[in-house]
């Protein structure tokens, strides 16, 4: 049967469409075309050329910062999903509706304050005379060096992905069929099997979404290698603070952020693809 | 309290509340025209310059409101004048170094010699400053300086080790030396180090690339690059015992608060940066950004920069560093600005041991931003 032109859906679905356009892809189209601008006195200019793509790869260091990026945030994303499953899972399985209800409000009030003030007060505690090193003295150990280190960048990175991370963990596991469960345990699945075999399978497209979002933020994150990372070494959101700062190279700039978004796009694509393959039976 | 007085009361109330609102009323067009008669003035310029304690004498007495925007880095300053239309800032900060580029790309307005105290400088070189004029046109007034050099914890580094950029090699402060993220001072002080002494923006291939090995060697050394608030941060912390690419203008605010901190210029020689008013091409308000730049040029002014909060920098007139040093005699000794001093600005600039900062001659920033960002991901 044909469909119809629905001038009423189409009212629902055009502003939206309009919204994309205008702010998403149009800048989106726009930084590729600066992409191949030129940058004399100071100032852009309009050009066809491929000079700062062939500058860009050409230059070891956009490389290092490009797999170094990748690697930080893979690193956080994985520290963030190992350290966000057990709070959740008992938010899932043994806290009461309200409790649930509270935990999520409460894992919410970080998204409130401002992200870099949070940062900031990283300072205080991972300092070599703050906190954490205070208390660790009590017992003999340290001082440890923390900031102006990897360290310091991913505990920035989790300071942002790990609230949300918990989240979809827990509205994840939170609706796994419960019988389901019960079943492996009368079937004689020991606790952990149960989680490897039955909770983690079918929680597994809500985990990989949680695990694609902590690493697109970390990986476009520029406040925590920057302020607790010491921008050592620099990421590649650094790496566009520093074309734009010295010599104003904004289509180098756009270059690199071109690459940013590939990679992103790339890595969304596979990863929601793994998390919506089905599965066959062995 | 009776019903009628209580009536009484609400009435008395309502009646305050109509005359408070009637009078808000009545004097909202002169308010309003009080606020249209404020000039407001748009400002290029380095953190802290557009701030109350730098403008607000200025900006009372002459009914005008700053609007400052800040840069970091000349290049950054350059590149947010030719973004932008013509007449955006009235008055613009620039370094030294950077007035030239200015003046050649044709965003600044000729100033009037006369209308500053060109007679009263410290040092003749002040007068007739690199790039501030074209000719016999000045383009450009300097303000201010300050000096560039071994910044360093006292508790970690001794005053003798900072006789010598090798402290930043010093052994025990491996992983806690800082760079200010610009590559222009803190590769000027490798170049120095290396020995270039005087030339040390115009050096050759073989001069570059051994001012690259030299920084490089430095790399293991390094704790972290860090921007203005970073910088401040690292020192006052104890996260970071030398700071390289720095000098008084960071040490001194924290010299001030009582952190064990300070600026030393080695025996390979410092760095001085010097800072200066442009009027900006196409202002409608060049009186009266003229107006204030006679004002910080006056002994006032030169005062308040000495003093400013975000960072000091040392007079360069007679009269201003003479009256810092009745009304601030503590401050005046504190930045060495008292004849005879040790470290006197204008004594090392005769001694030849400070070298005004620069752009690389032989090179191009771009080669030595290249080299920058190569070293912070070594």
């Amino acid at each position: 049967m044909k469909r119809r032109f629905d001038i009423y859906a189409m009212t629902w679905r055009l502003p939206i469409i309009f919204w994309q356009f205008l702010f998403f892809v149009g800048p989106l189209l726009f930084m590729v075309a600066i992409s191949f601008f030129v940058v004399k006195n100071y100032r852009m200019t309009e050009a066809f050329e491929f000079v700062n793509w062939q500058k860009m790869f050409s230059k070891g260091y956009f490389w290092d910062s490009y797999w170094y990026t990748i690697f930080i945030a893979a690193l956080s994303s994985t520290v963030a999903m190992i350290l966000a499953f057990p709070a959740s899972f008992a938010l899932a399985f043994r806290a009461s509706d309200n409790l649930r209800r509270w935990a999520i409000f409460l894992l919410i009030i970080p998204f409130f304050t401002s992200y870099l003030v949070r940062t900031f007060s990283w300072y205080v505690i991972l300092a070599e005379s703050g906190v954490l090193n205070a208390m660790l003295g009590y017992i003999g150990l340290g001082p440890f060096k923390m900031l102006n280190t990897h360290f310091g960048t991913v505990v920035g990175y989790l300071t942002l992905t790990l609230p949300l991370v918990v989240i979809l963990q827990t509205v994840t596991m939170a609706n796994v069929d419960k019988t389901l469960i019960e079943a492996a345990r009368n079937l004689g699945c020991k606790p952990l099997a149960t989680i490897w075999r039955v909770i983690l399978p079918l929680s597994k497209t809500g985990f990989i979404v949680a695990a694609l979002f902590c690493f697109i933020l970390s990986f476009g994150d520029f406040v925590a290698p920057f302020y607790l990372g010491g921008s050592q070494e620099p990421t590649l959101p650094i790496l566009i603070l520093d074309t734009t700062k010295s010599g104003q190279q904004w289509p180098r700039a756009a270059v690199v952020a071109i690459m940013m978004m590939v990679t992103l796009f790339t890595i969304a694509f596979a990863a929601i693809a793994l998390a919506y393959r089905k599965g066959g039976a062995k | 309290m009776t019903d009628k007085k209580k009536k009484a009361g609400t009435q008395l109330l309502r009646r305050d509340v109509l005359r408070l609102v009637g009078g808000v009323a009545l004097s909202a067009p002169f308010v309003g025209r009080a606020w249209a008669s404020t000039t407001e003035i748009n400002m290029l310029a380095w953190y802290g310059h557009g701030e109350p304690d730098m403008v607000g004498a200025f900006e009372e007495a002459n009914n005008v409101k700053f609007v400052p925007k800040y840069y970091a880095g000349g290049d950054n300053m350059l590149a947010l004048i030719a973004q932008s239309p013509p007449g955006t800032y009235d008055i613009i900060l620039s370094d030294g170094e950077f007035v030239q580029q200015l003046n050649a790309a044709g965003y600044i307005e000729e100033l009037n010699a006369d209308d500053y105290p060109f007679d009263d400088m410290l040092h003749e070189d002040f007068t007739k400053f690199p790039g501030h004029w074209d000719g016999d046109t000045l383009y450009s007034m300097i303000l201010r300086g300050g000096h560039l050099g071994v910044s360093y914890n006292t508790t970690a580094i001794s005053a003798e080790e900072a006789t010598s950029y090798d402290a930043f090699w010093k052994p025990e402060v491996k992983g806690k030396v800082g760079h200010f993220d610009w590559h222009l001072p803190s590769l000027g002080m490798m170049s120095l180090k290396n020995g270039n002494g005087a030339s040390l923006w115009d050096i050759d291939d073989a001069q570059w690339q051994a001012v690259q090995d030299t920084t490089m060697s430095l790399r293991e050394q390094v704790g972290g690059f860090f921007d203005y608030g970073g910088t401040f941060n690292g020192l006052k912390n104890g996260e970071m015992l030398a700071m390289c690419g720095i000098g008084d203008w960071i040490t001194g605010v924290l010299e001030r608060d009582g952190a064990p901190v300070a600026s030393a210029i080695p025996k390979e020689g410092g760095i001085q940066f010097t800072e200066s008013y442009c009027i900006g091409k196409g202002s409608e308000k060049a009186d009266i950004v003229n107006k204030f730049i006679q004002y910080m040029l006056s002994p006032e002014g030169q005062v308040k920069s000495a003093q400013m909060l975000a960072y000091p920098g040392f007079c360069v007139t007679k009269a201003g560093r003479a009256m810092l040093q009745e009304v601030d005699p503590a401050e005046a000794q504190r930045s060495h600005q008292l004849d005879g001093m040790a470290n006197e600005p204008i004594a090392l600039i005769n001694e030849g041991r400070i070298h005004y900062r620069d752009i690389p001659q032989q090179q191009s920033l771009e080669d030595w931003n290249d080299f920058w960002s190569e070293y912070k991901n070594a």
